[in-house]
């Protein structure tokens, strides 16, 4: 394929520019590989995050030519002939080059009450589920953490709703909640969370987020959406609030409301 | 000293499998923890784990029990295995699983509804827990959410350089932020090491850049022993291309799914080498092997598994072999192919949409090849060849405690030795992580409770703050360190792989010893803040430990057994299946070798086994 113009942001918070690079690119290369091969020929400094290089961790998430992907999942002959730009995700504060501050995210997963199943169904501890019960969940489960999802996310790029009083949980983290609410064992009860503290109210469902998943999970139909009707019909519906409301009155209701979590400052050295 | 210092009772070192594990159970024993991860929390080599968890639950196959487990896991590793860790191992594992679901992962199921397990290599009945296959993911996010609730000090994108001590015991840790580069010290009374592996030392791996032995040289240097460092694992089956993708895991679920390997002339060459100790164990027709593969009876008994499913080291010296004589795929591997399976399932159940079947077992490889290579997995063969994926070899400890011969030193996971003997069998990796995992964070807050803290040594630290800083714009310096490292890489792929010869590997430790020289003039441009140079050449240390460990180990074996094929040796020796080769640092500074008697197995142990033959 012979040589490529790379056109790389370098840089940090306090500022950064564009700076050019020749590569020399072969058969089957992806973008990281590229990345590598500047980091060991022409610039050892160029930060970038990677792990896995099969598309498993989720680390190695940039803006290439624009277009968020995983830069090891990005082959060079499917890009278009011609320079490639490579940025950092926009959405996050950068650390350095195509490296970000994540942190938010660890903040955001910690509020999200953990997982706690009905007793067992049986005396030695287990459960029995149908697969059919389990699909569901396991496409959320396949989530990789790679944030692309959280960095094309309106709310979050262009609203930067992320401290209090406007907090947007993004699509990672609703996808992270219906895995636990449509898990059949569950049995905690996270609609206050996502009406709340999360806001899901704030998705406006423009599918972004589907779009980017490198693990093409439906996080928009599957995920928001169902979540987004089950809070409707547990804080919206007329008959359902009057049943409440009378409920309440007479001191029928049994879950006492819990206090919900708000957002931790000082993230990175506590997870 | 003007460092940060975190006080911790428990330290743990690596956020892996093994290293969350090992911090969920010193905190729930009421330590203070800290876990410090080389990467993102989530991210570590677990991540990559396909195909499954061992644990004899016995939900497919009710015959199934810590026994045969126990009897499997030795047979795999030759009988070099720590038997004690084998057999704690065998019994624990599936009540780790269950764990697992308790706080969350979501296992295939059965149709009565229980954890499905999958057929793997060297396993007698279905043992893997599994999800699809990324079952590390599944396991890994499972341990970081339950984790993160557990008032667990969690240190990312920190990397350890050097374990402090205080007279014989350790007694903290030193390392850097990637961050901005700033050190840190980490005060406590034990440590766990769950640093993974060591990759890295070699070319073709399906490692990532973290495994550089860190462990397994941090524990070397601070005195502790390491034990079967030349038991290196290559898995049979990495992508092999294009060549930027190489080593790249495929996973043996491929094989446990029916898939079939073929030489470059259509051949299926595993029927023509089994092993005696598997004979009566491997289907010798392909009709029986498939039928294992849907878990059927072939006249009227248990179907035997299909030679692909034979033990790592064995498939991959097959493979090369083919390679070597000449019968390789064009990009010099072999063909791995699913279609002979699905056609013959088909048959048997018309109507089968066999892309579609194929998508739902091994939806991450159908991705893999789509994305990566261009090959359509359901239509196409895939090329495969051997690469580095796992070292057997690791910090010599105790059976029961997971610690090191340095006080207050723990290791679990892939950087502890013993378990797998000479040669891992597939889905043990994952079981060792939580069983082991589990003891190490045990054992280590009894000790953080049993023991004050030490005094920190300051001239440890100061010493090490200052060669870590040497590098950077070091005066005398003129080497890339990522130039060094490639050459190092290069050296122990081609002369300690997995065909070795001593005059091979008395040149790796000529080569071995020009690569330290040159290391000492490694220079490292750009300031401390990210700076991958900078972050390669410190690892660089650790892998030159470890490549020579590697190379002196399997120098002192002189047989061939498990993942060591030695041209010179090529038979197993009775003398050498009765030690392991120990390394540790010596007065002078140089690396010792030795063997180290195993000791005699219980009697109860021995049953076991006769009864499993």
């Amino acid at each position: 394929m012979g040589k490529t113009i790379f056109r790389i942001w370098r840089g940090d918070k306090t500022g950064g520019q564009f700076r050019e690079y020749q590569a020399e690119v072969s058969e089957g290369m992806v973008v990281l590989d590229v990345v590598h091969q500047i980091q060991a020929t022409q610039a050892p400094d160029l930060a970038c995050r990677w792990n896995c290089k099969a598309g498993k961790c989720g680390s190695c998430s940039a803006e290439i030519n624009g277009q968020p992907r995983l830069m090891c999942m990005t082959r060079m002959d499917s890009l278009p002939p011609g320079p490639v730009t490579l940025e950092p995700m926009r959405a996050f504060p950068i650390i350095k080059d195509l490296v970000t501050d994540v942190s938010w995210n660890y903040r955001i997963n910690k509020l999200i009450p953990p997982f706690k199943p009905r007793p067992p169904d049986f005396p030695d501890g287990t459960w029995r589920l149908a697969q059919e019960e389990v699909d569901r969940v396991q496409e959320f489960r396949k989530c990789i953490e790679c944030f692309l999802c959280q960095n094309v996310c309106h709310v979050l790029r262009d609203h930067q709703m992320k401290e209090p009083p406007e907090i947007f949980g993004g699509p990672r983290f609703m996808i992270r909640v219906a895995a636990l609410e449509m898990h059949p064992l569950d049995t905690v009860d996270r609609l206050p969370l996502l009406k709340d503290v999360l806001n899901i109210g704030l998705c406006n469902i423009t599918k972004c987020c589907t779009e980017v998943c490198p693990e093409e999970i439906h996080i928009t139909d599957n995920g928001i959406i169902p979540l987004k009707e089950r809070v409707v019909d547990a804080y919206y519906d007329p008959l359902l609030w009057l049943a409440r409301k009378v409920g309440n009155l007479l001191g029928l209701r049994k879950n006492k409301k819990i206090p919900l979590p708000t957002l931790q400052k000082n993230p990175t050295s506590e997870a | 000293m003007d460092y940060p210092i975190y006080e911790h009772d428990v330290l743990v070192i690596g956020a892996g499998g093994a290293g969350l594990r090992a911090a969920i159970e010193a905190s729930a024993m009421g330590c203070r923890v800290g876990l410090v991860c080389k990467s993102l929390l989530g991210k570590a080599h677990t991540v990559m784990a396909e195909g499954g968890i061992a644990a004899a639950l016995g939900n497919v196959d009710a015959r199934d029990n810590w026994e045969v487990h126990f009897a499997d896991t030795m047979r795999g590793g030759q009988y070099l295995n720590n038997w004690r860790m084998a057999e704690i191992h065998a019994k624990e594992a599936p009540e780790r699983v269950r764990e697992l679901e308790a706080w969350g992962a979501v296992f295939d199921r059965t149709k009565d509804g229980r954890i499905l397990q999958r057929h793997f290599g060297g396993h007698k009945y279905p043992r893997l827990a599994h999800v699809g296959d990324r079952t590390g993911l599944e396991m890994i996010r499972t341990l970081q959410d339950h984790g993160i609730h557990q008032g667990i000090d969690v240190h990312m994108e920190c990397t350890i350089i050097r374990l402090l001590k205080d007279g014989d015991r350790v007694v903290g840790a030193f390392g850097y932020y990637r961050e901005r580069g700033q050190f840190v010290v980490f005060h406590a009374k034990a440590i766990v090491l769950a640093t993974g592996g060591i990759g890295k030392a070699y070319k073709i791996t399906s490692n990532s850049w973290e495994y550089t032995g860190d462990g397994h040289a941090l524990a070397y240097e601070a005195g502790a022993e390491l034990v079967d460092m030349e038991f290196v694992q290559f898995h049979p089956t990495g992508m092999v291309w294009p060549p930027s993708v190489r080593g790249i895991l495929v996973t043996e679920g491929v094989r446990g799914e029916g898939g079939v390997l073929r030489n470059a002339l259509g051949k299926r060459f595993m029927f023509d080498d089994i092993p005696e100790a598997y004979r009566n164990s491997t289907a010798d027709n392909e009709e029986e092997g498939f039928l294992y593969v849907i878990g059927e009876k072939y006249q009227g008994r248990d179907a035997r598994r299909p030679p692909e499913l034979l033990t790592r080291d064995h498939v991959a010296r097959c493979i090369v072999r083919e390679i070597r004589e000449g019968r390789g795929s064009p990009h010099g591997g072999v063909f791995l192919e699913l279609q002979t399976f699905c056609d013959w399932l088909e048959r048997r159940r018309p109507g089968l949409n066999k892309a579609e079947y194929i998508k739902k077992k091994l939806p991450s490889m159908y991705h893999q090849f789509k994305q990566l290579g261009g090959i359509d997995i359901t239509k196409q063969p895939m090329e495969v060849g051997p690469t580095v994926h796992y070292i057997m070899g690791g910090v010599r400890v105790d059976g029961d405690t997971q610690m090191s011969t340095v006080p207050g030193l723990f290791a679990a996971g892939e950087v502890a030795g013993g378990l797998h003997g000479a040669n891992r069998l597939g889905g043990n990796s994952l079981s060792d992580l939580l069983v082991f995992g589990k003891r190490a964070g045990e054992y280590a807050a009894r000790f953080a409770k049993e023991h004050a803290a030490g005094q920190l040594p300051r001239d440890q630290i100061e010493e090490t703050a200052r060669w870590a800083l040497s590098f950077i714009d070091h005066p005398q310096g003129d080497e890339n360190p990522f130039q060094v490292q490639y050459d190092l890489q290069e050296t122990m792929q081609n002369l300690v792989g997995i065909v070795r010869r001593e005059e091979d590997m008395l040149r790796a430790l000529e080569a071995l010893e020009r690569l330290r020289e040159r290391y000492r003039r490694v220079r490292v441009v750009g300031n401390r803040e990210y700076n991958p140079g900078w972050h390669t050449a410190m690892d660089l240390r650790n892998l030159l430990i470890v490549a020579e460990a590697i190379t002196r180990s399997a120098l002192e074996r002189r047989e061939s057994r498990g993942a060591q094929f030695r041209e010179d040796y090529p038979n197993k020796s009775e003398e050498f299946g009765k030690v392991n080769i120990v390394v540790c640092k010596g007065p002078d500074g140089s690396m010792r070798v030795r063997r180290e008697p195993i000791p005699e197995m219980p009697d109860y142990l021995k049953r076991v086994i006769e009864q499993n033959k």
